[in-house]
């Protein structure tokens, strides 16, 4: 991205000033070079959200965004409902709540390393992963939409996990205002067969070591230690909110000129909170953020099955589960007032800071867990939400922060430089066993097509967004 | 297929560009369809037994086309199956088509990304200049 057009306001904060059609100016937090990496593309996205109807303080990037539709990828935008404010189908993206949750499991990586190709092989047989995958659970309607609108406290209810689980996940595993009757029977369908799978593309379960603790406090709070197993699972709202997303991204676009709304992308399409289309959307999209907190709340079962066939006894708490793709009715402080916002996080992760009266009580001081994932050859982290407590430094972004490391080249130029099989081989060779049914898919998510998460981990540490508290390198990866 | 009938895939940051080129839009769209499957699996390895018969209706091209790639998105996550094969009539604006394949077989077909859907992204459907058709987007996956 060209330099010239932003204005620096600090070491990793770049302003995009209010031009032509912009309400707001576009914010980007990164460094020099993640900035100057950029493609052009960010800062048009940027734009283009700043310009849509009911934007408040500004349109901003986080240091990992990059070329995505309508809103960039590492996009986040609060709308105001009383002043016009949209909410954007666009905004939120196919895969609704697509996340990360990591478990703890009382090991050491010691404990599981002559048992590390046994509790690969169990967990790829337990967790259906890739194209054509189905699950062990049928849903009748009724039983849809019982799970439409109880996220993973219905799937507690059904026996996979615990209460204790639920206080460890954004709004206690359930959000409120979900309507399965604005989810088409089409999003339905694609469900039916789809509970507890894992997808495909860049979603996984990997099992993995805390190879490095930066927080010492902020860990102990997690329950986190050097040489500590953890596993962590990405992935979403697989074909019911896919669906939901092509649903509504449609209709948001064929109706925006009746409702005064031009758009300069129709992958921004976007509708008047305060429309019925706004509300019925919002009840939708809410139904696939309950299906994805379901969805990861099972394959957590399944986890803890094969873990408990290897290691009798064991036990695998959750630390957290944060999502990526999400509007959500939040309370935050702008210009001193409290105002009531529809804050769209597209490929960021939300990272309240310490003190946030959503916490639970035992992170409360430290501030949110912010799981962030990187590829299956290099290290994932785990941060804490916000600035250090006392720092006395106000929330970043509606309290957000980066949610990944981005790819550095496209698929078909990962399918061109590697070969699936003998990734797999290098990769075994220096201890990290992958398990998937396609090698190709394999070739595509090579830990080198993907950027160093570690530049955008510091950028967002530096940017005051999100603290360094451990970083976690891959054992086992399943691949969908 | 119409021999005439080319396809490709184009490099996009995060996903994958799906691109067809025929004689007439009908012959793009086909292409386009088979540039999708390419983006899961390799086509060739994809049988042509089963038969998924696809009607949409658009206020554009454009539109149509995002349509009928979601159309086909919808046919293989409801059916398990890859498309290999299409026939597409397009007359204002509707689409009927009928796409041969088969189910998915995961160790023959190998497949590497599931599409979630099609986006307005890099969407076109033009006469080139040369009088051959392009229709093109870019895939979620």
């Amino acid at each position: 991205m060209d330099l010239n057009k932003l204005r620096q306001r600090g070491e990793f904060e770049w302003e995009l000033p209010a031009t032509g059609r912009m309400r707001v100016p576009g914010v980007i937090f990164a460094s020099r070079e993640l900035v100057l990496a950029m493609d052009e593309k960010v800062a048009e996205q940027v734009a283009n959200v700043a310009g849509l109807p009911g934007i408040v303080s500004a349109s901003y990037a986080m240091p990992d965004a990059h070329w995505g539709y309508g809103f960039p990828i590492g996009g986040v935008a609060a709308f105001a409902a009383e002043d016009g404010g949209v909410v954007s189908a666009g905004g939120v993206g196919f895969d609704i709540s697509c996340g990360v949750r990591t478990l703890l499991t009382g090991l050491k990586r010691a404990d599981i390393a002559a048992q590390q190709a046994r509790l690969a092989d169990l967990l790829y047989a337990r967790i259906p992963a890739g194209v054509g995958s189905t699950g062990g659970i049928r849903l009748d309607a009724g039983g849809m939409a019982a799970m439409l609108q109880g996220g993973a406290r219905w799937a507690v209810r059904e026996g996979y996990g615990s209460e204790a689980d639920l206080a460890h996940i954004e709004e206690h595993g359930c959000v409120a205002g979900a309507d399965p009757s604005a989810v088409s029977e089409q999003a339905k369908k694609r469900q039916r067969d789809e509970m507890g799978t894992l997808g495909s593309g860049n979603h996984y379960l990997e099992v993995q070591e805390v190879s490095e603790i930066f927080d010492v406090a902020a860990a102990q709070a997690y329950g986190l230690a050097a040489g500590d197993v953890v596993v962590s699972i990405h992935c979403g709202s697989r074909g019911l909110g896919h669906q939901i997303g092509t649903d509504y991204l449609r209709e948001m676009v064929v109706a925006a000129p009746a409702a005064g709304i031009a758009l300069p992308d129709r992958e921004l399409a976007c509708a008047p909170i305060q429309s019925a289309l706004g509300q019925r959307y919002l009840g939708a999209m809410r139904a696939g953020i309950n299906c994805a907190l379901a969805n990861r709340q099972i394959l957590t079962h399944l986890a803890r099955q094969a873990f408990a066939a290897v290691f009798p006894g064991v036990h695998l708490p959750l630390l957290y589960d944060v999502s990526h793709n999400t509007c959500k009715e939040e309370t935050h402080t702008v210009d001193g007032h409290q105002r009531r916002l529809f804050v769209h996080r597209k490929g960021a992760t939300r990272a309240f800071g310490p003190g946030h009266r959503e916490l639970p009580p035992e992170y409360v001081r430290v501030g949110q867990p912010v799981l962030v994932g990187g590829s299956m050859g290099t290290a994932s982290w785990i941060l804490a939400g916000g600035a250090a407590a006392g720092s006395n430094a106000e929330e970043r972004a509606f309290g957000s922060a980066c949610h990944g490391a981005g790819r550095a080249m496209s698929r078909h130029e990962a399918t061109r430089r590697w070969q699936g099989r003998a990734l797999i081989d290098e990769l075994a060779a220096r201890g990290i066993l992958i398990r998937s049914p396609s090698p190709r898919g394999v070739a595509e998510e090579a830990p080198l097509a993907y950027k160093d998460v570690g530049a955008v981990v510091d950028a967002s540490d530096r940017a005051g967004l999100a603290r360094k508290v451990a970083r976690l390198a891959p054992l086992v990866c399943i691949k969908g | 297929m119409n021999s005439a009938i080319q396809w490709e895939t184009f490099p996009h940051e995060a996903d994958i560009g799906v691109r067809g080129v025929g004689s007439t839009m009908a012959e793009a769209f086909a292409g386009v369809a088979l540039a999708m499957t390419s983006a899961i699996c390799d086509p060739a390895k994809v049988g042509a037994g089963e038969t998924a018969h696809i009607e949409c209706a658009a206020p554009d091209d454009e539109q149509l086309l995002v349509d009928w790639l979601n159309a086909l998105v919808y046919e293989m996550a409801t059916r398990r199956m890859l498309f290999a094969r299409f026939d597409v009539g397009i007359e204002n604006h509707r689409l009927v088509a009928t796409a041969w394949g088969e189910a998915v077989d995961v160790a023959r077909h190998e497949p590497a990304a599931e599409v979630k859907g099609a986006t307005f992204c890099e969407l076109a459907v033009r006469q080139q200049a040369d009088g051959q058709w392009l229709a093109q987007c870019v895939v979620d996956v």
